[in-house]
């Protein structure tokens, strides 16, 4: 058995020599022919050859590169054996996926943003910054009111206490928004999908402003 | 054989299908010749360019069906010019003169003008079947002249076309007596179709076992469709957004449970995961499916509907379903033969996608496993040779990490002996593709051991001449080599130019090629075209200086010299 084992490495360095000789005949053949190439282009070769590095480091290996596009003016990068990370890769035409595809993702992604997420600022008269909520993230106005008494501390049901409650107490903070023609309303007159498509931010005003 | 009258030898050929077979039989003697190019009907041209249709029209005079190619591969991926070429327009003209008999036009990469088809819809009267992949040039107008004029039309299949939406409502251009469809796929169209000419073309078509809907299609639409065509094998949806509530949801789940043909699914371009159980009772019959343009599916959705698919041999999914996602595909779907995985989002680095351990997991669960594009963040030596040691069918095996020189992330080694185990052990690998960090070693092995390859796809590897030398040298069977950002120069494209008249095409971009050496090969090599693609403005353009790099070199051989479509920015040396 390690005659056979034997044998097949022997075949198989064999096999590697046989190719290393073709190739360094084929080199030495290949040579004769590069030399046809004018000798003016030989001399010049090296001016023009591609080098990476900065002018002057003449014996360096060449190097892989790939070019980033975004830049408006031609930047090379330099890629060694131990690789360093780029943020941004992106070569024309890399990675490999055909444009039809690659728009159809793009354009899927987009949307499914667009609907999942509906993110507003929220503001509460007093508060020292402001917040921002996701307001798909809530089914119906009950929820958004507790999360807004969430968000700000408020003690529970100082914001919500139904429609009508609400409309009438003077003390209690008043939850607002601002719609898309840019006017002021009252959370909670319109049905829950109408408001998520108008409601462009929040503010929760104090009691006494809202009157 | 030689006693035989031509009749036998017809008759036998005739048992003869594959074309690569039939051009072997082809060159034994002149009577096998002339037998089997009168006898033979299905030509497949794989470079438009290396022949004309006037020969072949003459070689082949009983031709009925005519698969064409024609951009580069790389055309794919933009980096070839949109007026480079590959028009059929030439094709189509001379057919319809010499050819009038013509049933099938499959073209894939070719620019498709709406002349194009309107002279195709009138010239061949027994027309059945157009298949167009990837093409361009064409409007919905052409599709309503194919729609009203080929009476006999079977399948008209638009595979991922670049198509312009005027607006026509083609679909309604079948006329009423059209009954004979068999497939319809238009899911690459952006714009409207007329649904109810939609549904009554499926109501009066009762052989029409293949139907992918575009993205227009709505949902209720859905199950009025299946209803009418509860034979369907192949069914691409159209939007998939629904309330799982609604009176449509409902209409959509009795319809489904009566088609219980459906093999293949796909399409889903418009999707929430919560309207997917609706297909599940699909599920455990399906052989086929193409989920990779459902980026509404999250991967844990994504997985528990592949549980219910055990019989699945063709799977194309996004990377959301992660590497755990994969290792359900892995124990669930045994009979799997071909597995595509694509970015869901092919810019960012570092999200939750797949690895070398999703990989592993299937080629260690899947023994059938015999095709892979696998799209990934990283790869490791490691991972490849277990991939190597469980699935040593492999034909195709395309790897792609999105970041292209990245090396593997355990060792800090190239990617070398990785793929050199996949070359090794895989003895039927016919096509690859390769990324990540890669020294010349990877080619040597690919020179060594991949006899059968026939198509190798190389970016951003290599450090000089050797690799390509040892590639060109090692694989007899290879016929398409393209390479991109590559430090391989004069001396490789040089040294064995009798090689590039074995193959169909070799294409060179951003490599060290000049000038001059391009123009030495087109001088040695006169059944070859070296196609130069300047992309520079005129008057930086300069023929003369043979030392300047060229940025993009396409060369194939050909029967019939330089191409006289070629546009100003192509030279043809």
């Amino acid at each position: 058995l390690f005659c056979i084992i034997l044998i097949q490495k022997l075949k198989h360095c064999l096999g590697s020599l046989i190719i290393y000789i073709l190739i360094y005949r084929k080199l030495k053949e290949s040579e004769q022919l590069y030399m046809e190439v004018s000798k003016k282009e030989m001399s010049y070769y090296e001016d023009t050859e591609l080098r990476l590095g900065l002018p002057g480091a003449d014996n360096q290996p060449k190097k892989r590169v790939f070019f980033d596009v975004n830049e408006s003016a031609f930047k090379v990068k330099e890629c060694h054996g131990d690789f360093v990370p780029l943020k941004k890769v992106q070569a024309i035409g890399w990675p490999p996926i055909r444009s039809f595809r690659k728009n159809c993702l793009q354009a899927t992604k987009v949307e499914y943003e667009e609907v999942t997420t509906i993110y507003v600022k929220v503001s509460m008269d007093g508060a020292p910054y402001l917040r921002k909520i996701d307001l798909r993230q809530y089914k119906g106005y009950k929820e958004l009111l507790k999360a807004l008494e969430d968000l700000f501390q408020l003690k529970a049901d100082v914001v919500f206490k139904g429609s009508k409650d609400y409309k009438d107490n003077e003390s209690q903070y008043k939850p607002t928004y601002e719609d898309k023609d840019g006017d002021w309303m009252l959370v909670g007159d319109v049905p829950w999908e109408m408001f998520l498509n108008s409601c462009r931010r929040l503010r929760i005003m104090k009691g006494s402003e809202a009157n | 054989m030689n006693y035989f009258p031509e009749e036998v030898l017809e008759h036998i050929f005739d048992f003869v299908s594959s074309n690569q077979d039939r051009n072997a039989i082809s060159l034994v003697c002149k009577t096998w010749f002339k037998v089997e190019r009168e006898s033979r009907s299905r030509v497949f041209v794989g470079n438009c360019y290396a022949v004309n249709p006037s020969r072949l029209i003459k070689r082949f005079p009983r031709l009925r069906s005519l698969a064409l190619k024609g951009k580069p591969h790389f055309a794919d991926f933009n980096l070839v010019p949109h007026d480079w070429g590959a028009f059929v327009y030439p094709w189509i003209d001379a057919l319809s003169k010499g050819c009038p008999d013509l049933e099938e036009l499959r073209l894939k990469r070719m620019v498709v003008s709406d002349d194009c088809l309107e002279l195709l819809s009138k010239s061949f009267p027994n027309f059945k079947s157009l298949v167009l992949d990837s093409c361009e040039g064409f409007s919905t107008d052409g599709l309503a002249a194919i729609a009203a004029n080929c009476r006999h039309l079977r399948e008209l299949d638009l595979q991922e076309n670049e198509v312009d939406d005027r607006k026509v409502h083609w679909l309604s251009c079948f006329p009423e007596t059209c009954t004979s469809l068999v497939s319809l796929n238009f899911a690459c169209l952006r714009g409207e179709v007329n649904l109810a000419s939609l549904e009554r073309l499926v109501a009066r078509s009762p052989n029409l076992r293949s139907l992918k809907l575009n993205r227009a299609v709505p949902f209720e639409t859905l199950h009025k469709i299946l209803t009418k065509a509860p034979q369907l094998v192949d069914l691409g949806t159209g939007s998939f957004v629904h309330d799982p509530n609604s009176e449509a949801y409902n209409m959509l789940k009795s319809a489904i449970s009566k088609c219980r043909s459906v093999r293949s699914l796909s399409g889903f371009l418009e999707v929430a995961s919560r309207c997917l159980p609706v297909v599940y009772p699909l599920c455990s019959n399906l052989t086929t499916l193409n989920l990779s343009y459902a980026t509404g599916i999250n991967g844990t959705d994504l997985t528990k509907m592949i549980r219910h698919c055990r019989r699945l041999q063709r799977l194309w999914i996004l990377d959301c379903i992660g590497d755990k996602g994969l290792a359900v595909v892995a124990s669930t779907c045994k009979e799997l033969e071909e597995l595509r995985v694509f970015p869901s989002d092919p810019y960012a680095a570092g999200s939750a996608t797949v690895t070398e351990e999703g990989l592993v997991a299937i080629s260690g669960g899947c023994p059938k496993l015999h095709s892979v594009l696998y799209f990934c963040h990283q790869m490791t030596n490691a991972g490849l040779i277990s991939v190597a040691k469980n699935c040593p069918n492999f034909v195709r095996f395309r790897l792609c990490i999105l970041d292209p020189i990245k090396a593997d992330p355990t060792t800090g080694q190239p990617l070398d002996e990785g793929f050199g185990a996949i070359v090794q052990s895989c003895k039927r690998l016919r096509r690859l593709s390769i990324s990540g960090l890669l020294t010349d070693k990877v080619f040597l092995y690919i020179g060594m051991y991949a006899e059968q390859l026939e198509m190798l796809s190389v970016a951003f590897a290599g450090e000089s001449d050797k690799a390509m030398i040892y590639v060109l040298n090692g694989c007899k069977k290879l016929r398409k080599l393209e390479i991109r950002d590559c430090p391989f120069g004069n001396l490789a494209l040089l040294t064995d130019i009798g090689k590039y008249e074995t193959m169909r095409s070799l294409w060179m971009s951003s490599c060290e090629v000049t000038l001059g050496a391009c123009k030495l090969l087109a001088r040695k090599m006169p059944r070859l075209n070296v196609e130069i693609i300047n992309e520079k403005e005129q008057g930086q353009a300069n023929l003369d200086d043979d030392r300047q790099r060229v940025e993009k070199m396409y060369l194939y051989r050909t029967l019939v010299g330089r191409r006289k479509d070629a546009p100003d920015f192509v030279w043809t040396l």
